[in-house]
């Protein structure tokens, strides 16, 4: 971290000597061809996805932006630390870039990783306006590989999002395919017996609740650098080189569940981020996250990487492979997930019994007695060979991650591998190397994620964003965040600006993340430096949810400039002795 | 100690941040669609058909609603009929408009006026009802009109919803009206006046915005307002067999 702040500073102190590169991108209409259909979309430099935007840790760069659409636009650079009126977002950091207008951004880049840009107006991120961006560190990186590709995801509808808003506001199921059926019903009541089947569809009858409520969105084609399932697209590797992947989700609404049917992935950077490595069978990659993961395919034969949704309604699929052409069979999509009773429980007023108190009893057992004294093993085992954080997911929970801390006890979405393997969770996340000081935060924040699906109303506390005040932090201060999900969705939480810090119980190797996932009846929490002046976007993902109200403003009061004593002030009371 | 170390190259860096802090500009306020309450509109015809009754009528009927507004106020045009295609006359022709406000998380209020004008007197009514999704998914459209002659009516409007598949759908429609006063012009009878139940099976073509159907519809009237459609030489009581479309933009 040292190394990385003084390299800023010097940066910025000796601007002869700094790295500098100039970018151009235009945003333009383009046609987009998922193999299922064609349809008009936004792309950049007249694709979408956009190019692959390289960087270099410590550079400064400059970046113009060329409007040649009819409306106006705005480009976020989701994940980067950058002064906030450069993040991107109308209404928030700057008026917007407007039709025939050029807009030149100019920051430092003070990180490196895998992240991604897209559009912060309307719906043109769904529409295609999204791109990747990878950041060259300065210094060495704990892991090697030979090659690497982005594999970019997104969940291509032939729908307008416009549309999409709309037809989701008249009839809120308007997508979902997936719902249960008289047929579902018969053989529910042959297998659990026609009783219990009734009074099953009674209990969700009478909240008005779909168990099929997972996917709000269906009928996409999942789309990997662009390319759809039949369109293939290929990375071609030697037999034995080590891959890095870099997963992004740049989905609307759809998480993806990944995997390389015989291949070990090793998880070593989310969010951008570096962590201690974990194997994995299978990770699930919410909307907006990133993850980096180095596959070593030792035969001479085509891999195929699969992305299942989450619902089960769509995938995404690529290979990997020796030659170009050459292929591996695509796996089946498994079985539509139905939500359980456990997934309601974060609803208010909904006394299911036993369900009552559940988010308490989960988290207490992660937080305290799984991860107590994982610090100290963990440090030893840094070995970055690869293996160290695999010992650790597996004394946490039973393999093949059916006990994920992070998902409502009995939830219907807990993951599972599809080998029967080990599944990512976030309590596997341990930082590589904490980029803040481990201390008490400042005070906390209650965020309650709410929402009424039949109006499709999303909001935080119960307040969509037109009616909301801004959360105001104090620059300088830790803010520890609490997420109690009161509904039946999951919700990507991103805070624009400054870091998320998710509390996975391993106390400074806690990872830092841009993007938070919150599974239906948990409450997780994450803590943030407000190290970062301005006003920042903070809301879900999800398109159409951030659309519909779960959005915030966040105003950092002070800065560096007036608030250094009370900084000073604030971790001499709250700091670690 | 270590913490105070970071925190110094924190100010430090704050301070060589300093040039790019007081470069940016103002916090602005928020003004874009985001900050402003999304409005929605949409089309929905439920009913949209031809019936052939079992006395060889044939009617073209239809049932739709606009609505264009908020979550916090929409307003919404309900118009339905019944042309009869031998007579070219509607025997029945009414239009709603509402404003709806929520009142609770599945149901809202409606309040507005409604102009029925068929074939022979025309009424105008003022509107008051609540819809919205009871528990077991029962959709529910209930109102009280009160029209220009001084005389009450209550409909009630229930619908639900097999899914034999995903794409395949059987619904079921039951609307009765009750009136509190008689009004023998229209040839409404005090009392139970009407109901209609129908049930058709829709295949979601395109998404749902074109479903075809097939189906039989019920229409019986009772007591006083059976006598007067008798005097009238209407029928009391019909059964229908529907083919139309849903259809939904």
């Amino acid at each position: 971290m040292k190394i990385r702040l003084s390299a800023v500073l010097l940066g910025l102190l000796m601007p002869a000597l700094v790295l500098a590169g100039e970018y151009d991108l235009t945003v333009d209409r383009v046609q987009i061809d998922t193999g299922d259909f064609v349809k008009e979309g936004i792309g950049y430099n007249g694709a979408s996805p956009g190019p692959v935007m390289r960087f270099k840790e410590g550079e400064e760069v400059k970046i113009n932006v060329t409007n040649n659409l009819d409306e106006t636009t705005s480009i976020h650079w989701h994940g980067l630390i950058l002064p906030f009126n450069q993040d991107g977002v109308p209404g928030i950091s700057f008026p917007g870039i407007k039709p025939g207008e050029t807009f030149t951004y100019e920051f430092p880049i003070q990180q490196a990783g895998t992240y991604w840009f897209h559009s912060h107006s309307g719906f043109q991120e769904p529409d295609g306006a999204y791109g990747a961006i990878v950041i060259e560190p300065e210094g060495r990186e704990p892991f090697r590989y030979d090659r690497e590709y982005v594999v970019q995801l997104t969940d291509k509808h032939p729908h307008s999002g416009d549309r999409i808003m709309r037809n989701l506001k008249m009839m809120p199921d308007y997508y979902n395919r997936e719902q249960q059926t008289v047929g579902e019903f018969f053989s529910d009541a042959s297998e659990n017996g026609l009783m219990s089947t009734i009074r099953d569809r009674m209990a969700w009858g009478d909240m008005r609740m779909m168990k099929a409520d997972v996917e709000d969105l269906q009928g996409f084609t999942g789309l990997i650098n662009g390319r759809g399932p039949e369109q293939n697209w290929t990375g071609l590797f030697e037999p034995g080189e080590r891959i890095r992947l870099r997963f992004i989700n740049s989905s609307a609404m759809t998480y993806f569940d990944i995997r390389i049917p015989g291949l070990d992935m090793t998880v070593v950077q989310a969010d951008g981020n570096n962590v201690q490595p974990v194997n994995v069978d299978e990770f699930r990659i919410g909307v907006a996250e990133t993850y980096d993961v180095i596959v070593r395919p030792k035969d001479d034969q085509a891999y195929t990487i699969f992305a299942e949704s989450m619902g089960r309604s769509g995938y995404a699929r690529a290979t990997l492979a020796p030659e170009e052409g050459m292929e591996a069979a695509a796996p089946q999509l498994r079985e539509p997930a139905r939500l359980t009773m456990a997934d309601m429980s974060g609803m208010p007023g909904m006394d299911h019994g036993s369900m009552a108190g559940m988010d308490h009893s989960n988290m207490e057992v992660m937080d305290h007695s799984n991860m107590e004294g994982m610090d100290h093993s963990k440090m030893e085992g840094m070995d970055h060979s690869g293996m160290a954080g695999m010992d650790h997911g597996d004394m946490m929970m039973s393999k093949g991650g059916a006990n994920d801390p992070f998902y409502a006890k009995g939830s219907g979405l807990m993951p599972t591998a599809a080998n029967g393997g080990k599944f990512l969770s976030y309590a596997d996340l341990k930082a590589q190397d904490p980029l803040y000081e481990d201390r008490e935060p400042t005070r906390e924040i209650e965020l309650r994620l709410t929402g009424n699906m039949e109006r499709y109303i999303w909001s935080i506390n119960g307040i969509k964003y037109e009616d909301a005040d801004p959360i105001r932090l104090k620059y300088g201060e830790r803010v520890r965040f609490k997420f109690v999900n009161e509904t039946m969705m999951t919700h990507p939480m991103h805070l624009h600006g400054m870091w998320s810090i998710l509390d996975v119980g391993a106390g400074q190797w806690n990872p830092i993340k841009h993007t938070v996932s919150v599974n239906p009846g948990t409450t997780v929490y994450m803590e943030t430096e407000v190290d970062a002046p301005g006003q920042w976007a903070f809301h879900c993902h999800l398109s159409y949810h951030a659309a519909a109200g779960m959005f915030r403003k966040v105003i950092v009061e002070g800065g560096p400039d007036s608030t250094q004593a009370k900084a000073d002030a604030v971790n001499e009371e709250g700091g670690e002795a | 100690m270590s913490s105070r170390l970071s925190l110094t190259l924190f100010s430090l860096l704050s301070v060589a941040l300093l040039p790019v802090a007081v470069h940016a500009q103002e916090m602005i306020d928020d003004t874009t669609a985001r900050k402003q309450p999304l409005t929605t509109w949409g089309v929905q015809f439920e009913e949209f058909e031809y019936r052939y009754s079992d006395d060889d009528e044939e009617l073209g009927a239809w049932n739709a609603d606009f609505f264009y507004g908020t979550d916090d106020f929409k307003v919404r045009w309900l118009t339905k009929g019944e042309y009869a295609i031998e007579e070219q006359a509607y025997e029945g022709l009414e239009n709603q408009l509402v404003g709806q406000v929520p009142i609770s998380k599945f149901f809202d209020a409606k309040a507005g006026v409604r102009f029925d004008t068929p074939e022979g007197q025309d009424r105008t009514y003022a509107v008051l009802g609540i819809a919205g999704l009871a528990p077991q998914w029962f959709e529910i459209d209930a109102n009280l009109y009160i029209s220009d002659e001084g005389k009450a009516s209550a409909e009630l409007d229930v619908e639900y919803e097999w899914l034999l598949t995903n794409y395949w759908i059987l619904g079921a429609t039951f609307d009765t009206t009750i009136a509190f006063s008689e009004d023998s012009e229209i040839g409404i009878g005090k009392g139970l006046v009407s109901t209609e139940t129908g049930l058709r099976l829709r295949y979601d073509l395109v998404d749902r915005a074109f479903s075809p159907y097939i189906g039989v519809v019920h229409e019986r009237k009772y007591s006083d307002t059976a006598d007067f459609s008798k005097m009238d030489g209407g029928s009391i009581e019909d059964w229908f067999a529907v083919i139309g479309a849903r259809i939904a933009f």
